[in-house]
């Protein structure tokens, strides 16, 4: 157990997986860094630095800088997952998605539907999403609910550096396509995290706080955020289950309906655009499963819908808030609070 | 490395089992006992049979909406595929599938393809499979005329070369992308592209299964010796439509019956082997009519095989969900 | 002036502890206060204990109130005699806020250590203290680990050096448990002692940690010097299965917690921290199999698979026993019979962990055996 930040976390995991399964290569732009280059080498290690370090243990057979072409190398990917290697690839941001969309969403993810069963295909994609990085607005979007649409794929959001090793493990061991979502403006997050290989299992939630008024369900670098209200929100009396789903897909509705059914109300915090997003579905969720237990109408703290701004002055208004999300619980608990 | 009488047989073989399926499918379609749509390789056999030829089960091959020969030539098997291409619960995919996206990875068919352009990426990651693990292998993307425009394929090339895989792409140009003329839709010429990349290519006439047979040769062995990817451009015709159902008003008048009296591959084949004695005649009629009643009875098969039911929807999204 | 001044800090219960909650005073200002007196009750993120009274003398002062929450080692109250007015007990309280940085080795944050005791196995301890002829030794139960002393360890370390392990599948030491037996475990236990250098060692053992200490003291028996066993398992072949299979089986906090409150009498000090290391520790990759094969091991077929208590007249060195009347995983029954000469120390409202449950009284008679 060491401190380690969640940047730290997620080389950590593709490090020991690394080590303990030749057939895990990783791949990306400047994954390495400098390559071809008369500098030095492993110049970069990752556009923000998640991989420095794997290519000097593993070299570069199995560190694969790409040129920038995300068709090619996401395809590749997923073409060399279904034959027999168990490839990370980076498509660094997640805005980059448009340009390769179809090799993750027509190829890998139906590859064993498609073919009756027969396919297997251990692809993990790594990405960066989320504002607050001063990135405008093809830097910055989430865009996870859009994969979350997609079956065939999983989808992962580590919400601090024990979720970034525990789930980063689980998708490189796992075999089906995994799309894992790293928040950009949490890379230096330190905490606690074993030093030990872990895999935390996808479609369980986790309960980061337990309270009686109102259940938040928050996705990602929301989950902070939740917690802090819920935190902050307890002075005044008011507790809180905040529920962390550490995967859309699959998505742990056990969990989600046991705790809205306990505290009759629900606050979804989702920092996506607000049409069909993971608020949007959780709502849906609720409200078909569990409409006589819910005790006020269902708030969704969402970013608006509109494209990432880039000045700071306009982004911070963009991105959810604690104290949006607070106001939020305010309101479902109606007057008096 | 030599064509020896063995090998001539199974060549021919596979050609003809390509035309006679697609020749069934084409009645079957027409007779309404096939949902969907298809689209017909008939008339370009010696492209996918002279190239597979070199392949073992450790070699990958992806293909194109244009799929059934790529599957015959690489060793899927014909009754699976029909079965599938059915839709029945025997289906070499189960029925979900369907002719776009026949695959069987243990032959090393990485499936037909829906989306123009899907499969060269996914080749890149075949031949990666195989350089890492050092198996020996080669990765070969067949796309059309019309996928060469893509960008997916011109980034392969790209990314093939860079990383110097074993990688071979096979452009088989049958003159047109659905309606429109390659001859215009594609700049410049496919083995100038492939110049460009700093790869061999090489131009090939398509209804001559001896000089595709040899030109794939020297690429599969380039890329097996380590050597790095190569382009095929192929150059051929389809007797049928881009899919069933398509009327073809953009061909010329005579257009496909001119080559079929001229070029057939199966003709040009036949006339060879015979004329150079390599194989007699009564072989090739004994193939023709063994392959004949096979294909029969696959579509038999096919027809009288059971769908699948509510059970099997959900099944195979993941492995585990 | 203020020689005569003492203060009472917020105590450090285990490695993770930061910061404790002072839930409720159970004294007075201005109460005299005896050393070992219960005077507060102590909320942590992992379990709420009685506090007792490092010192003995006069509480003058309460400087953390009810309900406030404090970093390990800040002041809670402080002593002093009546002739110290208070305007010197406002300085010293003032100089001590004043001066106080978080500084967690003022807090005395002791970390663990790893050690080899076969090549590629390594068994992590805590060690605390220094002196003593022979030290204690603390060895946790099934799914333990070295903190679940955390409220015994460092109390019994102000004479004594004392070492707290991880068992192999445990916590952060190997997770090959060779056979998975209590003699395999034995016999790592005994390689920890032998690397380390502990010639002969005070045993404190819990449930499986319990089995594998009086194991020890039947095989090597000149290397223990006193054995004190809490709620041991090798005593009758009753095992509570619904704990130890939902212990391995659980993966998610709230279906865990319904089983990890079979331990304890009174379940509501059991936080959602301590739920939460549990469910961390079980995903450490090896940390299954370990467990699954202890259980096989240890308790096949739903019952203890070895019986150690048939030999307890051979043992020549102290020995006592703790058990909770209560207890839901080992019946306190299995303290029936025993030879008289070892001591059995049975506790009403307690559940399986008397040591954590009824830790002062616990460590008053592992002080008392261990220190003569």
């Amino acid at each position: 157990m060491s401190v380690k930040s969640y940047r730290q976390a997620f080389n950590e995991a593709i490090r020991q997986e690394m080590e303990r399964d030749e057939r895990v290569i990783v791949m990306g732009e400047d994954i390495s860094g400098g390559m071809g280059a008369p500098g030095e080498d492993d110049a970069w290690g990752g556009v923000l630095g998640v991989t420095k370090g794997l290519m000097p243990q593993f070299g570069r057979e199995r560190v694969l800088d790409t040129p920038i072409s995300e068709s090619a190398f996401i395809g590749c990917a997923a073409g060399a997952a279904a034959t027999g290697l168990r490839p990370v690839a980076e498509l660094m941001f997640v805005d980059f998605m448009g340009v390769c969309f179809d090799q993750i969403f027509n190829q890998a993810a139906k590859f064993r539907y498609m073919f009756g069963g027969k396919a297997v295909t251990p692809l993990v994609i790594r990405t960066m999403y989320g504002a607050g990085f001063r990135a405008a607005s093809q830097h910055s979007q989430c865009l996870y609910p859009l994969f979350t649409h997609i079956p065939g794929l999983k989808v992962a959001l580590p919400s601090n550096a024990y979720e970034a090793k525990g789930l980063m493990t689980q998708a490189i061991r796992d075999d089906d396509p995994v799309v894992i979502f790293e928040h950009k403006a949490m890379y230096d997050e330190e905490m606690e995290v074993p030093d030990e290989a872990y895999g935390i299992p996808f479609g369980e939630a986790n309960v980061t706080r337990e309270g009686d008024d109102v259940t938040l369900v928050a996705f990602g670098r929301m989950v902070n955020l939740a917690n802090e209200a819920a935190d902050s929100l307890s002075a005044s009396g008011i507790t809180c289950t905040v529920v962390d789903p550490r995967t859309t897909s699959p998505l742990d509705t056990e969990t989600i309906l046991e705790t809205v059914s306990e505290t009759g109300r629900l606050v979804v915090i989702d920092e996506a655009h607000p049409r069909c997003n993971m608020a949007t579905d959780i709502s849906a969720l609720v409200s078909q499963e569990i409409f006589s237990d819910l005790k006020a109408p269902v708030k969704m703290v969402t970013s608006p819908h509109c494209p990432v701004p880039f000045s700071p002055a306009l982004e911070d208004l963009y991105i959810p808030s604690t104290a949006k999300i607070e106001a939020a619980v305010r309101e479902v608990l109606g007057k008096g609070h | 490395m030599q064509l020896n009488r063995d090998d001539l047989k199974e060549a021919y073989r596979r050609m003809c089992l390509i035309r006679e399926f697609e020749d069934k499918v084409h009645d079957e379609f027409a007779a309404g006992n096939i949902p969907g749509f298809v689209h017909l390789y008939a008339g370009e056999e010696a492209s996918a049979v002279g190239v597979c030829m070199h392949l073992e089960d450790r070699d990958a091959i992806a293909s194109t909406h244009r799929g059934h020969g790529h599957c015959i030539a690489k060793g899927c098997d014909a009754e699976g595929m029909m079965s599938e291409i059915y839709g029945k619960k025997d289906g070499l995919c189960g029925g979900k599938g369907g002719s776009m996206h026949i695959a069987d990875l243990s032959k090393g068919m990485l499936g037909a393809n829906g989306i123009v352009g899907g499969g060269s990426p996914l080749i890149c990651g075949a031949a990666l499979t195989a350089k890492t693990l050092k198996t020996g292998g080669v990765a070969i993307a067949f796309l059309g005329d019309g996928a060469s425009n893509q960008g997916t394929t011109l980034e392969s090339y790209n990314l093939a070369k860079v990383w110097n895989l074993p990688a071979i792409f096979v452009v088989e140009d049958n003159g047109y992308a659905e309606s429109t003329a390659s001859a215009w839709s594609v700049a410049g010429t496919q083995t100038k592209r492939a110049e460009g990349f700093g790869m061999p290519g090489a131009e090939v006439d398509g209804h001559d299964f001896f000089a595709v047979w040899e030109v794939a040769r020297e690429a599969i062995e380039r890329a097996r010796n380590g050597e790095g990817p190569s382009l095929i451009h192929v150059k051929l015709n389809r007797y049928y439509g881009h899919f069933e159902g398509d009327a073809i008003t953009y061909k010329g008048e005579g257009e496909i019956d001119k080559i079929k009296a001229t070029k057939d591959c199966l003709n040009l084949f036949k006339q060879r082997v015979i004329e150079t004695s390599l194989l007699e005649s009564d072989d090739l009629s004994e193939i023709e009519t063994s392959v004949k009643s096979y294909i029969d009875q696959c579509a038999a098969t096919a027809t009288n095989g059971s769908t699948p039911t509510e059970a099997d929807l959900m099944t195979d999204v993941y492995l585990k969900y | 002036m203020s020689g005569n001044i003492e203060p009472i800090l917020m105590p450090k219960w285990g490695l993770a502890m930061e910061e404790g909650m002072l839930v409720e005073w159970q004294v007075e200002e201005g109460d005299t206060i005896e050393k070992g007196q219960e005077i507060a009750d102590i909320e942590t993120t992992k379990i709420t204990n009685a506090f007792e009274s490092p010192m003995s003398g006069q509480l003058r002062r309460f400087v953390t109130m009810d309900g406030e929450t404090v970093p390990v080692g800040f002041l809670l109250a402080v002593c002093a005699e009546d002739d110290v007015d208070d305007a010197e007990i406002d300085g010293y309280v003032r100089d001590f806020k004043d001066n106080f940085v978080l500084d967690e080795a003022a807090a005395g944050a002791a970390e663990p250590e790893t050690v080899e005791i076969l090549p590629g196995q390594s068994i992590r301890y805590m060690t605390m203290g220094s002196g003593g002829a022979e030290p204690i030794l603390f060895v946790h139960g099934f799914g333990g680990g070295f903190d679940n002393w955390m409220l015994n360890q460092e109390a019994l370390s102000e004479n004594l050096q004392t070492y707290a392990v991880d068992l192999p599948g445990h916590g952060g030491s190997t997770k090959q448990v060779g056979d998975g037996d209590l003699a395999s475990m034995t016999d790592m236990l005994h390689s920890f002692m032998t690397v380390m250098k502990i010639e002969r060692a005070h045993l404190v053992g819990h449930s499986m940690g319990g089995g594998i200490a009086l194991d020890l003291a039947y095989r090597y028996p000149s290397q223990v010097a006193s054995l004190s066993l809490i709620a041991p398992v090798g005593f009758g072949s009753d095992i509570n299965m619904e704990y130890i299979d939902g212990f391995i089986t659980q993966t998610r906090a709230r279906k865990l917690r319904a089983v990890i409150e079979l331990l304890v009498d009174d379940p509501t000090g059991i936080s959602p921290d301590m739920i939460e290391e549990i469910i961390k520790y079980k995903r450490l990759d090896g940390v299954g199999p370990a467990l699954e094969r202890l259980r096989d091991s240890i308790m096949p077929n739903g019952q203890q698979a070895r019986l150690l208590n048939d030999r307890l007249d051979d043992l020549v060195v102290p020995a006592q026993v703790f058990w909770g009347q209560n207890d839901k995983i080992i019946p306190a029954s299995h303290a029936e019979g025993l030879p008289e000469r070892i001591r059995v120390n049975l506790y009403d409202n307690t559940g399986h962990m008397p040591h954590m449950e009824r830790a002062n009284e616990v460590n008053a008679l592992i002080s008392a055996i261990a220190n003569g």
